[in-house]
């Protein structure tokens, strides 16, 4: 049920977006920037980008579902922390270069003064047996998060049979022969981007 | 040059290839942290790590608790700005004209082909903290389970945190 009508509404404003450029619902202050960047920073665990996208499409309505993907288009495509990234592109929009500063540093100041205290308290009790015994177990399942999410990435991998292969010279590269990173993505870049490049041109 | 200075040229050198965020850096911010400078050891790079899992916010963190570390609330400024700062410059002077050069075949072949390096990297983070922590058979056994549980179920990661969490302080890891 509530499906029907915001696929109707989107379509909608795809419609209206190619004739004049959308008017945002509001548009938001250096104020409203900071507090709703602070709020996503702090909601979610482990990457907060779902969250980004609910308070700017859903709760906020400060851009539509096609301007956030969009937007995020550069923002996953350059290296660093997307939602960063995302951070920058929003408060420039509204706020100019203003913007771009508070609404970035409204997403990391909460989470960064949290792990600041949890730093404090680690440089404190960091070397009991029971504090390193716990660091220990969420090390473990952190790793297992990791496994499953490189397994996650691979599988969605396009083309696997060309592209994978990629995958096995970077884990080689890196994990095992320990060669600086700089150097094996600038090579894997040019020689997987080449693959890309010359697929891309039979199609 | 203080370590803060030294280490912020040193992670805004990464910033430029972190393609797949702080995650997919595990491997080089060990090489360069713990094998270059020793600046920490595998230990506390581990805890670092596993205190970040455990901490509300985006993924870039752990480069703010590595900072800390090494030289303080200095370091930890240094190394969250460096790992921040280069791209988010760039981002505010490209965004304008990303429509003009996106769906180009050059950019399609970069963002395919970065695509499996990235999936390489995440792969190789996981290992590293595996190599760095000494795991044991019980370790291994948790890792396992997490990856299987992972793949199958929509369980929220807090939930896996708070289980190994138990496990660790129970001494069973």
């Amino acid at each position: 049920m509530p499906g029907r009508p915001s696929s109707v509404w989107k379509i909608k404003r795809k419609t209206v977006s190619t004739a004049a450029a959308p008017q945002p619902q509001s548009r938001p202050d250096l104020r409203a920037l900071f507090l709703g960047f602070s709020a996503v920073g702090l909601s979610g665990f482990g990457g907060v980008l779902p969250f980004a996208r609910r308070m700017l499409v859903e709760q906020k309505r400060w851009m539509s579902a096609d301007e956030f993907n969009t937007q995020l288009g550069l923002c996953q495509f350059l290296p660093g922390p997307n939602v960063v990234n995302l951070a920058v592109v929003v408060g420039k929009r509204y706020q100019g270069a203003l913007g771009a500063i508070v609404a970035p540093v409204g997403l990391l100041a909460g989470p960064l003064f949290i792990v600041l205290l949890l730093a404090l308290a680690y440089d404190r009790w960091g070397s009991l047996p029971l504090a390193q015994g716990m660091l220990r177990g969420i090390a473990a399942v952190g790793c297992g998060l990791l496994f499953a999410m490189a397994w996650r990435m691979g599988t969605a991998l396009k083309d696997k049979p060309f592209f994978l292969p990629f995958t096995v010279l970077t884990v080689a590269a890196i994990a095992w022969l320990r060669w600086p990173m700089p150097i094996v993505m600038i090579a894997g870049l040019l020689l997987s981007g080449g693959v890309a490049y010359w697929r891309l041109g039979r199609k | 040059m203080s370590v803060a200075g030294e280490l912020f040229l040193e992670f805004a050198l990464l910033s430029f290839v972190a393609f797949g965020g702080a995650t997919a850096l595990l491997p080089e911010m060990h090489r360069v942290v713990v094998e270059n400078h020793h600046w920490l050891d595998d230990t506390t790079f581990t805890h670092l790590y596993a205190i970040a899992q455990a901490a509300p916010g985006p993924n870039v963190l752990v480069v703010t608790l590595i900072g800390w570390e090494i030289a303080g609330l200095a370091g930890a400024l240094a190394a969250t700005l460096a790992m921040c700062l280069p791209m988010s410059i760039l981002i505010y002077l490209l965004i304008d004209r990303w429509e003009s050069f996106s769906g180009k075949r050059w950019q399609k072949a970069v963002s395919l082909g970065v695509a499996p390096l990235a999936v390489g990297l995440v792969f190789s983070g996981a290992t590293l903290i595996a190599q760095a922590a000494q795991f044991g058979w019980a370790a291994w056994t948790v890792v396992a389970a997490t990856v299987v549980a992972n793949l199958r179920s929509k369980l929220h990661p807090l939930w896996y945190i708070a289980v190994g969490a138990a496990l660790g302080l129970g001494g069973l890891i």
